[in-house]
């Protein structure tokens, strides 16, 4: 790992300050892709800005919204008792990401501010049409993810909270790889009385992404026979060591129907 | 260069560290603390797992300065001063739970985390899912998973049941 000057500031503004005045300035949340990343040396920053002591941590239920603090580990969502009464899909989503000392290091935010395309949280924020709080405003989850590792957040810019509203029903289904335990393909589906959403992560080359075929089917009959004759073209998926884009296809549609009859 | 202060196994250290400064490289190499292990550069393997406040956590993707101020446990804190093993250890012992033995302080620090956040029970597939972040490539695990239960009876109290 190269060195780096670290800092720990304990306000928000003087976090955005360094942030916004140092383009090789990195934000650490939880660090548990941070710091893998800098110890291959795939990243060089001057300035590490850890997080943990702007106070971004916490969870807040209403009867129509769940938010939580950036800085709120995985294990902390999946333990929630609030959580896992409101939104249970979202407290099964954080059980499942990586391992159990992971959970307890990595965050919410640190999550979407990376926006890894195998990671299980965007397809939660997309489907559940989540809006994300940052220092400086709010972002509309369709509007937040644009593309592997990229996000609508500016240089410097730092997530706070992230609120989800609470749905009828839910649920996330996720085919990991069974070395890494990122998502293959994640699906989660969110019925809501406007209609479903469905986001899937982990297959596509962009990222995370809505399936408008399966959303369409879902809401007129929410059921997992209303998308079996429904075929997603493999043409902007992944074809990795893992799985051929073909297979990515086809298990989005298993997942996705898995996860219609777990909601 | 910057301090970091923290209790490590009961004592308090200020050592001086680079930004850079894993907290496993702060055990190891500062402290003479070696039992904690490097298994792997990629987060996965988990021998280098300690307590951080409680949590067990990857030593290996912590950085030293993100410790500060806390409360440290590592496998050289189990043990009682007249050497009696803590009773996860006494099962590892017992269960012949290890055989190289390069994962098993890890694995130990893992299971102790495990077994004291499920004071309501732990079957056999919470004790294989509740340490896949941890690699043993000698026992098959099964040895590990029947000393993870017997040690959870001890650590609560239990009567010890027959291993099914």
């Amino acid at each position: 790992m190269y060195d780096f000057t670290y800092e720990k500031p304990t306000a928000i503004a003087a976090a955005t300050a360094t942030l916004a005045a140092d383009m090789e300035a990195k934000a650490l949340a939880g660090g548990q892709t941070f710091i893998p990343v800098l110890k291959q040396r795939l990243n060089k920053p001057t300035v590490v800005v850890d997080l943990s002591k702007l106070g971004l941590t916490g969870i807040t239920v209403t009867p129509s919204t769940v938010t939580i603090g950036a800085m709120t580990t995985h294990a902390t969502v999946a333990n929630s008792a609030e959580v896992q009464k409101a939104i249970p899909a979202l407290a099964h989503l954080a059980s499942m990401i990586g391992d159990r000392q992971v959970r307890a290091r990595g965050t919410i935010g640190g999550s979407l501010a990376n926006n890894d395309p195998s990671a299980c949280y965007p397809s939660a924020v997309l489907a559940l049409g989540a809006t994300i709080t940052t220092d400086r405003r709010t972002i509309a989850a369709d509007d937040y993810f644009q593309g592997m590792f990229t996000t609508a957040l500016e240089q410097g810019e730092i997530i706070t909270s992230v609120t989800f509203p609470v749905p009828e029903k839910a649920a996330y289904q996720k085919f990991r790889n069974p070395a890494s335990r990122y998502a293959m393909v994640g699906v989660f589906v969110a019925k809501f009385a406007a209609g479903v959403r469905v986001a899937i992560t982990g297959a596509a080359q962009g990222g995370v992404f809505r399936h408008a075929a399966f959303e369409a089917a879902l809401s007129a009959n929410f059921s997992p026979d209303a998308i079996a004759g429904i075929a997603t073209p493999a043409d902007d998926l992944n074809s990795d060591i893992h799985a051929s884009a073909e297979y990515r296809a086809h298990l989005i549609g298993v997942m996705s129907k898995r996860a219609v009859a777990a909601a | 260069m910057p301090n970091v202060t923290l209790t490590v196994n009961g004592k308090s250290h200020t050592v001086e560290v680079e930004g850079r400064t894993l907290l496993v490289e702060l055990l190891r190499e500062k402290l003479g603390l070696t039992g904690t292990h490097v298994g792997c550069d990629t987060s996965q393997c988990g021998a280098c797992v300690v307590h951080i406040d409680g949590n067990s956590v990857k030593s290996c993707t912590t950085l030293a300065l993100q410790a500060d101020g806390t409360t440290v446990t590592t496998i050289e804190g189990l043990a009682a001063a007249d050497g009696t093993l803590h009773p996860m250890q006494e099962a590892f012992r017992e269960h012949h739970a290890l055989q190289c033995g390069f994962c098993t302080p890890g694995m130990v620090m893992s299971a102790i985390d495990l077994v004291q956040k499920n004071p309501q029970g732990l079957s056999e597939a919470d004790i294989r899912h509740g340490l896949e972040g941890n690699l043993c490539r000698c026992t098959g695990y099964h040895n590990i998973v029947k000393a993870v239960s017997a040690a959870w009876h001890t650590m609560h109290g239990k009567e010890l049941v027959a291993a099914e």
